[in-house]
């Protein structure tokens, strides 16, 4: 199936070199560490570990900006969106013969849905649940059917999408990951400021000239690409809790909102490693596990939230006047 | 700002002609004409549901007549993209309530329409610290905005309104929820701005306020009830006949 998995093909080539130089850089840390789930007989583990990774940079990224407007369930909805997109390609391939990537027909799929739920908002004014919840259930009951239909070869590989496999992560899957990572990180580098501000309050963002319907649906493809890249690890059903859940830990402790993504991005880096670690001592499921440690992390955040909002409590400064007469001068 | 005022020759900055807009059938603004020069210092009034916030929205072009036109600096307000010459400070801070961003990442904001997909440069920071500093609030840069009580927080937001360096400054009843010491000195800085040559539209339900400070009132409520010098105002009958009961200018019923 991998073999032409990926008809970009040539665009593509750079990013199994960069896989090639992370196998590398793995076996370095095993020689140093002699970890055992690092020996180089377990490739799947470096790509599981390098998806991880990526995940655990992109998935609060963009979090962040879906947390603080109250679109933690958008996250979800996509998820299971991407889902009817992974059982397209599935179907495809049984049907017709067509041996596409299920994740590739789940990216189109979910950033599809991604823009249907946009456009339902600016016309309906409003992000509403019932909306959010329809297009959830959608998804979810298309995908299980088709997959029903084909139940003979289909039902085999249908938990690895649902829960998420680290064992299961093939070359040109990780290289499609490592390419919705690059489209999302970049995105988001380029546009912060608007996002930032279109985030933090849209009627000023609108009338400073920015186009909110433009980075809204932005936001939307970009939460897509997230949810599809981290659902062959984090699977489905789990795959929106790190759209959040580091959000809501670093919420708790950041004062700022370039420090609430960097501490996010930690927190859930702390998450992958430690969740895949213990899910690979334990022989548990990866995902299920990270989730885990991210919502233990999270608790801890909010102790120390309250701790140094109750050690900062007397720090009280004045405000200075209104300086009227500085301004008058030029 | 300081090229504010080489704009005085072009056109009005704000002019509406016959616009009327409704949500639903009943229109909310009817048959209003507006034209706001550069320089002047405006004050829009009127009693609570009279139109004022939807008159500003059509104004900035985030809402389109249903009939009229509205342009702003010459252009159809709703292409109008140059969000550098617009200063908007919203009546309750829109803003999301639970973000963790400091008072400075707000303020900077106000030198987004500047800079584009760029970073802000030693300009940018320098004007970012000067309008802290106006307001009086440059101990606070860091502080977490959501952590600061109703009026430091709306100081923060006219500071990211300063901050641009706009040459029209649109204020959406800016003083709720602010200190009265705080407000005073408020109104005397839009009054320095307003010397500097910026063009202030300030919509107010502070009667007051509007009849100490602006040059020029226009009363609403659905209707253009009068447009001229705030003196005239005072002695005009327009505010009973925009209310609808006898009101005196204190807000005492007479």
């Amino acid at each position: 199936m991998e073999a032409v998995a990926l008809q970009a093909g040539g665009l593509l080539d750079p990013l199994y070199w960069v896989l090639e130089l992370w196998y590398g850089v793995m076996e370095g840390v095993y020689r140093v560490t002699g970890l055992e789930m690092l020996h180089p007989d377990f490739r799947f583990m470096y790509r599981a570990i390098l998806m991880g990774l990526c995940i655990g940079i992109m998935a609060p990224l963009i979090g962040t900006f879906l947390v603080h407007r109250q679109l933690a369930l958008i996250g979800d909805a996509l998820a299971h969106t991407a889902f009817a997109g992974v059982a397209v390609g599935l179907f495809l391939n049984a049907v017709l013969d067509f041996g596409v990537s299920p994740y590739l027909t789940a990216v189109v799929v979910a950033v599809i849905a991604a823009l249907f739920i946009e456009l339902i908002s600016e016309a309906t004014d409003a992000y509403n649940d019932v909306s959010m919840a329809i297009v959830l259930s959608t998804g979810f009951a298309l995908g299980s059917t088709l997959i029903s239909i084909n139940a003979g070869g289909l039902a085999v590989g249908i938990n690895q999408y649902l829960f998420g496999n680290l064992s299961t992560v093939s070359p040109s899957n990780a290289v499609l990951l490592l390419a919705l990572f690059l489209v999302i990180v970049g995105t988001v580098a380029v546009t912060r400021n608007q996002l930032l501000y279109v985030t933090f309050d849209e009627t000023a963002a609108a009338v400073a000239g920015i186009s909110v319907a433009w980075y809204n649906r932005i936001v939307v493809m970009l939460t897509a690409m997230v949810v599809v890249g981290a659902m062959q690890i984090m699977g489905v059903i789990l795959v929106a809790a790190m759209l959040v859940v580091p959000v809501a830990g670093a919420t708790q402790v950041s004062r700022s909102f370039s420090e609430s993504i960097l501490v996010s991005v930690v927190l859930a880096e702390l998450a992958v490693v430690f969740g895949i670690g213990f899910a690979y001592y334990g022989g548990a499921t990866g995902g299920p596990v990270i989730v885990l440690v991210a919502v233990a992390i999270y608790v801890a955040t909010v102790f120390v939230g309250k701790l140094q909002s109750a050690m900062g409590e007397d720090v009280v400064q004045e405000v200075d006047r209104i300086d009227a007469e500085e301004l008058g001068g030029d | 700002m300081s090229d504010a005022g080489a704009d005085a020759g072009d056109g009005p900055l704000v002019d509406l002609s016959n616009v009327t807009f409704g949500y639903t059938a009943t229109p909310v603004i009817e048959d209003v004409t507006l034209r706001i020069d550069p320089g002047e210092y405006v004050a829009i009034v009127g009693p609570n549901g009279s139109g004022k916030s939807t008159l500003m929205h059509l104004l900035l072009g985030l809402q389109r007549p249903d009939s009229g036109t509205a342009r702003l600096f010459g252009e159809s307000a709703h292409a109008f993209d140059d969000g550098a010459r617009i200063g908007y400070v919203a009546q309750h801070a829109s803003a999301s309530k639970e973000m963790p961003i400091t008072v400075r990442e707000v303020v900077r904001m106000g030198r987004y329409p500047r800079v584009g997909f760029g970073r802000l440069g030693a300009a940018d920071r320098e004007a970012v610290e000067r309008a802290l500093e106006t307001v009086g609030m440059a101990a606070f840069g860091d502080r977490r905005i959501t952590h600061l009580s109703g009026g430091q927080r709306q100081r923060a937001f006219i500071a990211r309104a300063l901050a641009g360096e706009a040459d029209l400054l649109v204020l959406d009843e800016p003083t709720v929820g602010v200190d009265a010491e705080s407000v005073d000195a408020f109104y005397d800085l839009l009054e320095s701005l307003n010397g500097a040559g910026i063009t202030i539209l300030l919509i107010e339900h502070d009667l007051r306020a509007v009849t100490d400070h602006a040059d020029r009132v226009v009363c609403l409520n659905r209707r253009v009830h009068f447009d001229g010098p705030t003196d005239e105002f005072v002695g005009s009958d327009a505010l009973a006949r925009a209310f609808g009961t006898a009101i005196g200018l204190r807000g005492e019923t007479a």
